[in-house]
């Protein structure tokens, strides 16, 4: 469970979180919407431990442990995954030997025993399979030269073989066409279950109609302003996040 | 330096009671007085029980040497050397080693894990006093390794000895081809060292004969303790292939502050020089204290045609390195390859790259050179491509890369190119870049540790270079590189 406690952060003494109060049980897929500027991307960088950001008050913890005290890499080992709006080139390195090191980085500081290159990979293409994408992406080095669609479908497949207990999708679905979507969708889908969760960050209720959330909460100057079911996507996306916004306020 | 003040005393003593070379053996460290002149290349020479011919060498070197001065065009800063105040003979033997590995420095001992080299390795390279003879074989099984490799070698008829063994036991090889490469005279430190040089290799590769082996292999386990001043002789005669690497994956806490080798290679017609190295000597503190100076001339002649020389190396030790591997490119259609890594970190200083002189018809060249800088350091690329109004069709292409590690650091890239042949095409790309901390949170949301993330970042980077190095020592050549940059980021 990833539980969140009157949540504030700012940058450069600039408040963009204020307070904010949320709770995504294990196994449960929970939707953050809202306008730009409203704190989202802040939320899930404040989540993964980004430089920069500054907490100011509150408290979240995943499964009792508390993130906040944690460097980002504990926070990853702790079962924390972010897939980027805009995931990161690395020149030079191999896909595969990245995700590798990755993944048994976590294994170790969770205790488990290291893959080697042959059980790793045996791994990756099972998943890579499972998720309908092209083998030659492990070979390929970390994003580079990838599609904005590939990159994307690239973060789904590091979170399938990393497998987390919570995953943050930030704005995932931007810059993706309806077949991307489709991929992004059932990678997220595949992995929902009771030891599964997720944070879907997104402005548009589209990616919604795939992954469809058990609940979906409303962001607005750094504050959750309304929950609800899914339903409430589709009210927002018939009204526009003015309406509904200035109703709750 | 290593001695110890009382042995100083027992040398001083020595040569004051007046003895010839101011030379004394009642202690088990053979060592001359200190400075630099005539008498003591004498006593190198007679120790060395050389022929006049290398003797009369050394004494023209050392007289070009005294008309010379220290090159000042290098971007490297470092107070007077005095060259009177250094030993220029010590016999390998040094102080005594630590009795086992719970003496030696922990801090060495943790990087000799986290480079991976197997226990047995280590306490040979942190110089722990080896048992009697029988034990050794037992633990390191350096004896009978190196008689193998030696009756291989011996069999496909390659020569491969310390160059002062050379000189008494192939003579005619030693002075048909000793700088030949690297004239005495060629600039201030390889003058100095063929004034003084002590001991290197030896390796000629026969007509027609592959070397059997990489000679790593060998020199890992042999070249514990090489000299200040070393002398390198590779020689392939027609159609010879060798590969040879220099140097070793452990740093070496190695207290002479003064470093000038010299390396000499000769390919002639169809041979194949590969030539790699790894360099790892101390690099000073955090503050600056101490480290080697390194100044290094190295230079492959492609004598024959469709000869081909490679220079390969990863550079991460010294406080200063002053260095530029080149080739000249004689025979037509030689081929002449240049890739490096050097890293520089707290206050090191690296001014180094290589230089191709075209001179025969389509001679190819390639550079790549990538240079990481990280702390207070200084890393410069300087590199010539010359070529020659003969040198029809020649090709050059050149990549320099810079990859900057926080904001007090420099990476600098002098290229120098000079073509007199208006059928030659060359080509420069130069980039630089830093480690983004956008990459460096992409990484350690995926559960890599700064270091672990640095390491990737890094080794991604030089993997144009890396490949190029023999396999095993590729990984540990990986494995350097992130130990050597830990604690640069954050």
């Amino acid at each position: 469970m990833l539980k969140i406690d009157a949540l504030a952060a700012s940058i450069e003494d600039k408040d963009i979180l204020r307070g904010i109060d949320l709770a995504v049980p294990d196994g449960e897929v929970h939707a953050i919407m809202g306008p730009n500027g409203s704190g989202k991307s802040t939320l899930s960088y404040v989540l993964a431990g980004r430089d920069g950001y500054e907490v100011t008050g509150g408290t979240a913890t995943l499964n009792g442990q508390d993130l906040l005290a944690m460097e980002p890499e504990e926070r990853a080992a702790a079962g924390l995954f972010l897939a980027f709006q805009y995931p990161v080139e690395l020149p030079g390195v191999n896909n595969a030997n990245f995700l590798r090191t990755a993944l048994n980085a976590i294994r170790r500081a969770r205790g488990e025993a290291e893959l080697d290159a042959v059980q790793f990979l045996k791994l990756a293409r099972a998943e890579a399979k499972r998720l309908s994408m092209p083998e030659d992406m492990l070979k390929r080095n970390v994003n580079v030269g990838f599609s904005g669609g590939e990159k994307k479908r690239n973060e789904v497949l590091q979170m399938a073989i990393l497998r987390p207990r919570i995953a943050i999708l930030d704005e995932t679905d931007s810059g993706l066409d309806i077949d991307a979507l489709k991929i992004v969708a059932e990678g997220v889908n595949a992995l929902r279950g009771p030891g599964f969760s997720a944070l879907v960050i997104t402005h548009y209720q589209r990616l919604l109609d795939h992954i469809v959330p058990d609940r979906v909460h409303v962001l607005s100057a750094g504050r959750i302003v309304r929950s609800g079911g899914p339903e409430l996507a589709h009210e927002l996306e018939a009204r526009g996040y003015a309406d509904v916004v200035a109703e709750a306020a | 330096m290593p001695a110890v003040p009382e042995t100083l005393d027992a040398v001083q003593a020595a040569t004051e009671s007046g003895y010839k070379w101011g030379f004394s053996t009642d202690i088990d460290m053979e060592l001359a007085p200190k400075g630099l002149n005539e008498d003591i290349i004498r006593l190198i020479s007679a120790r060395k029980n050389e022929p006049d011919w290398l003797l009369e060498w050394r004494l023209k070197a050392f007289a070009l040497w005294q008309t010379m001065t220290e090159p000042s065009w290098a971007k490297l800063h470092h107070p007077p050397i005095d060259y009177q105040d250094l030993h220029y003979y010590a016999a390998p033997k040094r102080k005594p080693g630590p009795a086992s590995l719970d003496e030696v420095d922990p801090e060495l001992l943790a990087m000799y894990e986290k480079l991976g080299i197997p226990l047995k390795e280590r306490a040979a390279l942190a110089g722990v006093e080896q048992p009697p003879q029988v034990a050794v074989d037992a633990v390191f099984d350096s004896v009978s390794v190196a008689t193998t490799f030696r009756d291989t070698l011996a069999k496909a008829g390659v020569i491969f000895c310390p160059i002062s063994e050379a000189v008494q036991e192939h003579p005619e090889l030693v002075r048909k081809y000793l700088g030949s490469v690297v004239p005495a005279g060629d600039n201030y430190f390889a003058a100095l060292n063929s004034a003084v040089f002590t001991d290197g290799s030896f390796v000629f590769i026969p007509k027609g004969v592959r070397c059997p082996m990489e000679l790593s292999t060998y020199f890992r386990i042999n070249a514990r303790n090489t000299g200040q001043f070393e002398r390198t002789l590779i020689i392939a005669e027609e159609g010879g292939t060798v590969s040879y690497l220099e140097g070793c994956t452990a740093p070496q806490r190695d207290e002479n502050q003064l470093h000038a080798a010299v390396v000499e290679l000769v390919a002639l017609d169809d041979a194949r020089i590969k030539y790699s190295t790894v360099q790892n000597w101390y690099p000073g503190d955090a503050e600056g204290r101490g480290g080697i100076y390194n100044f290094v001339t190295k230079r492959g002649a492609c004598r024959g045609a469709r000869s081909k020389i490679s220079w390969t190396q990863v550079e991460t030790g010294s406080a200063i390195t002053w260095k530029y591997p080149s080739c000249i490119l004689q025979g037509d259609e030689s081929v002449g390859e240049f890739y490096s890594v050097a890293v520089t970190t707290n206050r090191q200083q690296a001014d180094t790259g290589t230089k191709m002189i075209h001179i025969g018809r389509n001679t190819r060249s390639t550079i790549v050179s990538k240079g990481i800088s990280a702390g207070r350091s200084d890393n410069t690329y300087r590199g010539l491509v010359r070529v020659l109004p003969r040198a029809h069709g020649a090709r050059n292409f050149t990549q320099c890369d810079s990859l900057l590690i926080g904001d007090q650091c420099g990476a600098h890239t002098v290229p120098y190119i000079e073509s007199r042949n208006p059928t030659a095409k060359l080509e420069h790309e130069a980039t630089t870049s830093k480690i983004s901390e956008d990459q460096m949170f992409y990484c350690r949301q995926r559960g890599l540790s700064q270091e672990d993330a640095v390491g990737l970042i890094v080794n991604g980077f030089c993997k144009d270079v890396l490949k190029e190095l023999p396999m095993e020592f590729a990984v540990e050549a990986q494995k350097l590189l992130a130990v050597s940059l830990e604690g640069s980021v954050g």
